[in-house]
């Protein structure tokens, strides 16, 4: 008998349009000391299944069938105030965001000791003494000082170690982590990963890890279960299940992810999971993917030429100046500082760095929204007016587009596609009556792969990467000479990543856009570069060709952040997988 | 548009609607919503419902003065509900002085969120030094209670206007006088939702194309942000009528010859303890029933509109 045994766990949730199922018929056997992964894509269940081990069901959602046993303990029929003795003494959580996990107005010792005081019979002392003997665990260095600090004196993986201090305080037997270092930076990543294997082997704690990354599977688990739609599709031993997928999907899911090793011309595509229903309630005559083609050449663009540089920036410095009150002196942040690249025609450039080195600063700086102290920008051989300066009708306001990473937020809700898309056409007159732009709005949606029928619909009817199609619409539809994409397919699952990422090389094949790909993903920028720019707090340290620096990066900080990479060496070759596919 | 368009039409807005499948599983706020469309019908329809015509001093007689209503043994087939100290048949007032309140609320804010919304909008989209002095002058407006405002804009209306002309504008005066005691609630919430709204990254790529901030804000935010603005709209206009009610009660509010609600309700408070009790409490009835099923439908909305209290 394992520690943890789930069998034919069914998790139901009533709507009014009858029960969805978000988990059906899961079986799982957990051992002390093992590390089970939980892998799927966005709406598979896995967060489901960890809350339905802790008892902790979202609104409405119910076990219909099945059973969890830990240790001879039925959990799925307790009542609250059994819940409460076990729940945080013999089965805890880590969760995703540090930020938002710890409660801001208690001192770390509070926390720790008020959860230790609740789980264990011990005096205050003994328990500020067990606090003290956690943190260090957890490799919190000067443990004694620091715990009476307040968790925003601590860095994001500080506080990540705080929270798994505070997940063993009780020495528990099941530990669920929920995405633990998916709000981390990668260098950060690993050193928390590395803590919560060690700690599962030391202590002989059973972890079940959910993620959608399989790099981190791939660098932690012993087993893993792979889901989709609620329904376990393959489980085995880490090194079975992701260097010899058996399943289809599964196939799909580790074909899909980008490799840090080598540069593949497309993804593979072998099982979409973002199926698109077609209906041809309306059709707008004349409208195909041909047509939109033919009309964005319209813009004459023309082949690649590295040496025809499309933008130039120059010593780009942004300084953030505020004044919290009028009594207080001004403050200011350098959030880049002397910033300098070029991207050629037809070119992509991809800029790297962690979360607060200024990427996306330099970004918003160059089409004119953030505040520029100096430097220069020459877009297409003439220098661009910078931040408020620059005129409301300046060419490259239309030359220039740009595409978010939050499909969520960048597409106005109460618009319909239509509307979205057909702004630009209008706002720069490049339709000279309406129905030419309704014709030019469709074509473009089959040009980024979405039916005509979309039209009509609003961004919320739409997955992620459907909502992230319909961005890239309405920035090409503009005819712009450069794409900047900040941070595009962050948000998506790795196969509809796959998806965008070969119709962002598909239109730069065919179109000749130069495109500033901005991406902390160091695989997903070897797979879209030309060249890359490493930034780090608002200053560049390492600046060349793609295919050089990730063969042979030469500053140490680049090395170092090829390094923390979670190996993918696991992984089965994509190629192999898409030989195997064919036959 | 046909049946079968229009049988298409239910079918999708009621499988889609969220707040239209609460509705119509909440017994309240259906209670409520019958009373405010029996109410509506009641005063758009006054002049054909009503026996008589408050209005028109011909129409009545200081002769069927205090009458009370038909159940009681003195009371008349000709006036339902009893007349009052004028001979004023009470149904026909209440009907064409709820139709005057409700007229006077529903204008005010209008105006209220006309100029909430949008000096809230521009003060959340510009900020700085515009956001700044608009936020200090609602201040100063939340300091000053709602009637001093309006006690104060009659004062000053009187001042100015021949006093004939006051009362023909008296309409005007309050819908004014209410209007700016709520714009404030408006520009503060429309503030606090562009503040959300400005930093989403739908906002930022309308700013990079190079549209005006005007465009921005209202063609790109607005739609955004009228949510919860429609729910405090319900909400205040339960308030204004209240508040109409009371400037009229208090005498600063329209003449007593065109009577609201509020206005009856003053009259009716002399003969409260004088055995005509009907006089102030019909009134009162109309008043407190439209004022609950207001505020229950804009309680309703506000609960259905915001996912996180259900």
């Amino acid at each position: 008998m394992a520690l943890l045994e789930i069998k034919d766990l069914t998790v139901e949730f009533p709507t009014r349009f009858g029960a969805h199922i978000a988990v059906s018929n899961y079986d799982l056997h957990l051992e002390r000391g093992e590390v089970h992964g939980l892998v799927g894509e966005s709406g598979a269940g896995k967060s489901t299944i960890g809350a339905a081990i802790l008892g902790l069901l979202p609104g409405t959602g119910r076990v219909t069938g099945g059973s969890i046993v830990l240790d001879k303990q039925e959990l799925t029929t307790l009542d609250s105030a059994a819940w409460h003795g076990l729940r945080g003494n013999r089965i805890s959580m880590i969760f995703q965001d540090p930020q938002t996990s710890l409660n801001p107005l208690l001192t770390i010792e509070d926390q720790l000791l008020e959860t230790i005081l609740q789980h264990l019979p011990l005096t205050d002392d003994e328990g500020r003494a067990r606090a003290l003997h956690l943190l260090n665990d957890v490799g919190i260095r000067d443990a004694k000082t620091r715990m009476k600090d307040y968790p925003h004196q601590f860095s994001g993986g500080m506080r990540q170690r705080v929270v798994i201090a505070l997940a063993l305080a009780s020495e528990p037997d099941v530990i669920v982590a929920d995405e633990p270092t998916t709000a981390l930076d990668v260098s950060v990543q690993k050193q928390i990963l590395g803590l919560i294997k060690k700690l599962a082997k030391d202590r002989g704690v059973a972890i079940l890890l959910i993620t959608h990354d399989m790099g981190v599977i791939a660098e932690i688990t012993d087993c893993v279960s792979v889901l989709l739609n609620g329904t376990c599709v393959e489980r085995g031993t880490t090194g079975d299940v992701l260097g010899r997928p058996k399943q289809p999907y599964t196939r799909s899911l580790v074909a899909s992810v980008p490799r840090l090793n080598k540069r593949v011309a497309r993804f593979p595509e072998l099982q979409s999971r973002d199926p698109l229903s077609i209906d041809t309630a309306c059709s707008v005559p004349g409208a195909s993917a041909e047509f939109a083609a033919e009309w964005l050449l319209g813009g004459s663009q023309t082949g690649p030429d590295p040496d025809d540089a499309v933008i130039a920036v120059e010593n780009l410095s942004v300084v953030f100046s505020s004044r919290p009150s009028l009594f207080q002196k001004r403050t200011e942040f350098q959030a880049a500082n002397r910033v300098s690249f070029r991207i050629g025609r037809g070119e992509t450039l991809g800029l790297v760095g962690e979360s607060g080195s200024g990427k996306s600063t330099v970004a918003k700086a160059i089409v004119g929204i953030n505040p520029t102290r100096e430097g220069r920008v020459s877009f297409l051989e003439r220098q661009l007016e910078l931040a408020h300066k620059r005129p409301t009708n300046d060419p490259s306001r239309r030359q220039i587009q740009m595409i978010f990473q939050d499909p969520y937020s960048s597409l106005n809700n109460r618009w319909r596609v239509e509307n979205i898309i057909s702004e630009p056409i209008k706002f720069y007159g490049l339709a000279t009556h309406p129905g030419e732009a309704r014709k030019i709005a469709a074509s473009m949606l089959a040009l980024v792969g979405l039916p005509q029928s979309a039209l009509l619909k609003y961004p919320h009817q739409f997955s992620g990467g459907q909502r992230q199609r319909i961005a890239i619409a309405r920035a090409l539809v503009a005819r712009p000479t450069l794409l900047i994409c900040d941070e595009p397919t962050s948000a998506l699952d790795v196969s509809v990543q796959a998806q965008i990422l070969n119709l962002f090389k598909d239109i730069q094949a065919k179109f000749g856009l130069s495109i500033l790909f901005i991406s902390h993903d160091l695989p997903v920028v070897r797979q879209m570069s030309d060249s890359i720019v490493v930034m780090r707090n608002g200053e560049v340290v390492e600046a060349g060709p793609s295919e050089s620096f990730f063969d042979n990066p030469c500053h140490a900080y680049s090395q170092l952040l090829m390094a923390e990479m979670p190996s993918l060496d696991l992984l089965a070759d994509p190629e192999t997988l898409m030989a195997e596919a064919r036959n | 548009m046909t049946v079968h368009n229009l049988q298409n039409w239910w079918r999708r807005v009621s499988l889609e609607s969220e707040v239209l499948y609460l509705f119509l599983r909440s017994p309240a706020a259906l209670i409520a919503a019958a009373f405010v469309v029996v109410i509506g019908i009641a005063v758009v329809l006054a002049p054909f419902l009503a026996p008589n015509n408050p209005y028109d001093l011909s129409s009545f007689d200081l002769l069927d003065s205090l009458i009370p209503p038909v159940w009681i043994a003195e009371g008349e087939a000709r006036f339902l509900l009893g007349t009052d100290d004028q001979g004023r048949d009470l149904i026909s007032s209440i009907l064409y002085g709820a139709r005057l309140s409700i007229m006077i609320g529903a204008v005010s804010i209008l105006f209220a969120v006309v100029l909430g919304v949008g000096l809230g909008l521009a003060a959340g989209y510009l900020g700085g030094r515009f956001d700044m002095i608009v936020m200090r002058i609602a201040d100063v407006q939340l300091s000053l209670p709602a009637i001093l405002t309006a006690l104060l804009i009659d004062g000053i209306a009187r001042g100015i206007l021949p006093g004939d002309a006051h009362d023909r504008l008296m309409f005007f005066v309050l819908v004014v006088a209410i209007g700016l005691s709520l714009w404030v609630n408006f520009a503060r919430m429309a503030r606090a939702s562009t503040f959300v709204e400005r930093n989403k990254e739908y906002v930022q790529a309308a700013e990079i194309m190079g549209l005006s901030p005007w465009r921005v804000m209202f063609v790109h935010i607005l739609p955004n942000i009228l949510g919860p603005l429609m729910v405090i709209m319900t909400v205040d206009l339960a308030v204004a009528i209240l508040l109409e009610a009371t400037l009229s009660f208090l005498g600063v509010g329209v003449p007593a010859d065109q009577p609201s609600l509020g206005t009856l309700i003053r009259i009716g408070t002399s003969y409260m303890f004088s055995g005509e009790w009907w006089v102030v409490l019909f009134p009162s009835a109309a008043l407190i029933l439209l004022i609950i099923s207001v505020n229950v439908l804009g309680d309703f909305l506000r609960d259905a509109l915001n996912p996180r209290l259900r």
